[in-house]
């Protein structure tokens, strides 16, 4: 490595925040012109490490420094003006925009919003490999363009030092590999990149160095090249390595869901969301969907939930259809719902947690008897909740919104086990959750398998979803395109599967194309 | 800890700002605040204001709930003044034209009133729940409309009757009068305005401790996680909203049953829009509402002694316009404080790094 002076080093950075520490005396130092990995679970505070670093928020303690000089940014536009960028994991573009009006907006007074700054644009273009023209409206743009957009808008900015926040989160193995021949073409230009990721293959195939971060503070940075994916995730986990694997099969021959010709279309006109969809769910049995987000996987959950209405098909849980039940009738005949956002559709975060318990089952004891509340029997649950699922809380009078994201999901998992359901439907369970809670919700879940609960899985983390399921679905545009086979199935192939890429390994089985049946009729 | 910090800081401070708002507009205009309200609070023991207080807290009360139950979802009910204004005069109507024995007749012209104020206020329910129009539009709409209405069904020549230089409805029987407490010369207290403190008992029973007020709370809180978790929106839009016409429609039941006996021209007119602005300072709380509509009904009867000191009387609708405001702000920072505070307060208690 270069003796030169780092381009950014950041000494005792401490940061508190309500009811957690979310970073403590954190080191790290970035050489000029390398790719600077920073790596650590879900949780373990890599986020605020960059916000503080992008003048997002202020350390408690601890200094920056930024190529040998001192530096204490109050905003962003601090950080900008010392040459550091920010690429947020969720892209912050306008869609009805044009790539040229992203990139100007807010930076108006550098190249002004005609000719110049077109021409500056497509200089930088180059190294980003982005070839749209700059007049392209950004809506009609794929995810790994719209990212480049956002490298784009940094690298206008004046940005030297870019920092990416999990940058393959939204990119399937194939584009993540474009990525990274795009990173290594800026590098050699002198760019510097700190790559945030918990995901160590990525990070061994980019990063020229690797910082660990447990638990809010830095273990240790290591040669990727020297060290295996094993000892770094032991690294960042401390300890051994939970699995999702699930040891044998339990799956039955009884049918829990069955899900057949369902179709959804969102407004009149328009591409249905969901096409036609067949899926069968068995006791026992993890069917896992796997797919590049928005592709009608939310939609398909709201659906045999209850909360949209099916434009055409059925639902059938057991022998019952439940197609023209609300969502509370669904949840009384026995499915379990662990929504996909927690804050927004999973708790009531400024109500206490033994509310929270009741929501979903205020019809069922042991929460409620008939239109009465049983306090006294939801406080109870709730506790045993609390006790069986390692829930960190002083009480459960607390408000939700008062725990962690681990002990939160945890809660979430808790109540959607009670009451003996026959049928779960997980959305990204272990999303943004720590490792010793994506652990436990994991064994949970094939505790509840073993007993016979059906699980239709939606996951974005194709590890959790190979792991875990018995059957897997690949999901494209609102239709279930291809079957894997989790015993072989990788994640790349599955990545190529997700985008429609073609068949590449004998482990997926793609589905003969059928004529998509556009059947249009009057739609909310 | 911190139940009396986060429930009644925020309302004292309100007060004592909006407070300190009137006194500093009353030295500007020329006035002795603390003569002013000197005054204000000796008048209280004088003739009939403190039953008139009572009587007026009764009311205020009845509307404030109708308010705070669509509030609790986050459903404005700005109709409130219309369907109390819809309710009387149907209510008075029928028990003008029917004979039934004492205690059933006034039962019987509650119960009117009740489902009058219901139906009224079905219109903008339906309206959203079936063509998602607003309910704060169509709410405002229907005032309009209730005045037309019971304007035109007091005509002489529809259920009406001239007296004087008066217009009202055939007055009800003394079957269906609801007899007062009487105080002598102190006034009378109104003998319905127990029943608004019935109502604010069974208002607290049924959000704390009923499927309905959970599912009402739920879905004013999160409306997604509500959604997520069965709770019908369409469904509950529809009964909170006639829940709260119903409660309406009894606003004016104290004043017609115990003292007036008919709907004249002379009916009070504004006491829906002080119930939003009462609802909003207890904060849906039925305790809280008791303390706002006390503290309302005083700030107006009390109000009417400063013309004798030569200060202007709208100084108090001055004050309660800055307490609402106040009010507002503080119970934002309050909820902030106190969030924070727990999560402080969790963290300390896991002694965690245990980060989000």
């Amino acid at each position: 490595m270069s003796t030169t002076t780092p381009a950014v080093v950041l000494s005792g950075i401490t940061k508190r925040f309500p009811g957690v520490v979310a970073n403590s005396d954190v080191h790290l130092s970035v050489q000029v012109g390398e790719v600077h990995a920073l790596c650590g679970e879900n949780g373990a505070g890599k986020s605020t490490l960059m916000k503080i670093l992008y003048g997002m928020q202020q350390p408690d303690e601890g200094t920056i420094e930024v190529a040998g000089k001192q530096v204490r940014f109050r905003t962003p536009a601090d950080a900008i003006k010392a040459g550091i960028g920010m690429v947020h994991q969720h892209f912050m573009l306008a869609d009805n925009l044009t790539v040229q009006e992203n990139v100007v907006l807010g930076a108006e007074s550098l190249h002004g919003i005609g000719g110049k700054a077109r021409k500056r644009i497509l200089e930088l273009a180059k190294a980003t490999g982005l070839t749209v023209d700059p007049g392209v409206l950004v809506e009609r743009l794929g995810v790994a363009d719209r990212q480049r957009v956002e490298i784009l808008k940094v690298l206008y900015r004046g940005a030297k030092v870019i920092i990416l926040d999990e940058p393959t989160a939204v990119l399937v193995p194939q584009e993540v590999d474009e990525l990274f021949a795009t990173l290594r073409g800026m590098r050699e230009q002198g760019f510097t990149f700190l790559f945030i990721s918990h995901k160590l293959d990525e990070v061994r195939a980019i990063a020229d160095s690797v910082t660990v971060i447990r638990r809010g503070t830095t273990v240790g940075t290591a040669d990727p090249k020297a060290v295996s994916s094993r000892q770094l995730a032991e690294m960042m986990v401390g300890s051994e390595l939970p699995s999702p694997e699930t040891r044998e099969s339990t799956v039955t021959d009884r049918v829990v869901l069955r899900v057949e010709n369902l179709g959804l279309v969102a407004a009149e006109g328009t591409r249905p969301v969901l096409d036609d969809i067949d899926l069968v769910v068995r006791a026992g049995e993890i069917v896992g969907i796997a797919g590049v987000e928005g592709n009608g996987q939310t939609e398909l959950v709201e659906t045999v939930m209850g909360i949209r209405k099916a434009h055409h098909g059925r639902v059938l849980l057991g022998d019952k259809d439940v197609t023209r039940l609300g969502t509370l009738a669904r949840r009384e005949a026995g499915i379990g719902y662990i929504p996909e956002d927690r804050h927004r559709q999973g708790l009531l975060l400024e109500q206490p947690l033994w509310a929270n318990r009741i929501l979903g089952h205020q019809t069922r004891g042991p929460v409620s008897k008939g239109q009465w509340l049983d306090l006294a029997g939801a406080k109870k649950d709730t506790r045993r909740i609390v006790d069986e699922f390692d829930v960190r809380t002083p009480g459960i009078d607390v408000a939700a919104v008062a725990l962690s994201g681990g002990n939160q999901q945890k809660l979430v998992v808790g109540r959607e086990l009670s009451g003996d359901p026959v049928l779960l439907i997980a959305s990204h369970p272990t999303r943004g959750v720590d490792v010793g809670a994506q652990a436990l919700i994991w064994d949970e879940i094939k505790n509840a398998r073993a007993r016979g609960l059906a699980v239709l899985l939606i996951s974005a983390d194709l590890d959790e979803l190979i792991g875990l399921s018995d059957t897997i679905r690949v999901m494209l545009r609102g239709r279930l395109v291809a079957d894997a086979d989790p015993a072989t199935v990788t994640p790349e192939d599955l990545g190529s599967a997700m985008t429609g890429a073609g068949a590449t390994s004998a482990a997926v089985a793609e589905h003969a194309p059928g004529a998509a049946k556009a059947s249009e009729s009057e739609g909310e | 800890m911190g139940i009396l910090r986060g429930k009644l800081l925020p309302p004292v401070l309100a007060i004592l700002f909006s407070a300190l708002l009137c006194g500093i507009a009353l030295v500007v205009s020329g006035a002795n605040p603390l003569r002013a309200f000197g005054v204000m609070l000796s008048q209280v023991g004088e003739g009939t204001t403190a039953v008139d207080i009572i009587n007026s807290t009764g009311t205020y009360y009845i509307a404030a709930l109708a308010v705070a139950i669509g509030f609790q979802m986050n459903l404005f009910n700005i109709g409130v003044e219309g369907q109390y204004r819809v309710a009387a005069v149907v209510a008075a109507v029928v028990g003008g034209s029917i004979a039934l024995p004492p205690g059933l007749h006034a039962l019987v012209i509650i119960l009117t009133a009740a489902v009058a104020g219901a139906l009224w206020a079905a219109v903008p329910a339906i309206l959203k729940v079936t063509r998602g129009v607003n309910e704060v539009i169509s709410t405002i709409m229907m005032n309009g409309l209730a005045l037309g209405l019971a304007a035109y069904l007091i005509g002489s020549d529809v259920f009406g009757e001239l007296r004087g230089n008066n217009i009202r409805t055939p007055e009800i029987p003394e079957s269906g009068w609801v007899p007062g407490i009487s105080f002598g010369s102190s006034g009378t207290v109104f003998g319905l305005v127990f029943l608004a403190a019935l109502l604010g008992v069974g208002y607290w029973v049924m959000m704390n401790r009923t499927r309905f007020g959970f599912e009402l709370r739920a879905s004013g809180e999160s409306a997604t996680a509500a959604a997520a978790g069965g709770v019908n929106a369409k469904k509950m839009v529809l009964i909170a909203m006639l829940l709260s016409g119903a409660i309406a429609g009894l606003v004016s039941m104290p004043e017609i049953l115990g003292r007036d006996h008919t709907y004249n021209l002379n009916f009070p007119a504004g006491i829906g829009f002080s119930g939003i602005a009462i609802a909003l300072l207890g904060r849906n709380h039925p305790g809280g509402i008791a303390f706002a509509a006390v503290l309302w009904a005083f700030l107006d009867k009390s109000g009417l002694a400063l013309d004798n000191v030569q200060v202007p009387r709208e100084i108090v609708t001055i004050m309660q316009g800055a307490i609402v405001l106040s009010v507002v702000v503080a119970y934002e920072v309050v909820r902030r404080f106190e969030l924070a505070a727990q999560q402080r307060q969790v963290g300390r208690q896991l002694g965690t790094v245990d980060a989000a």
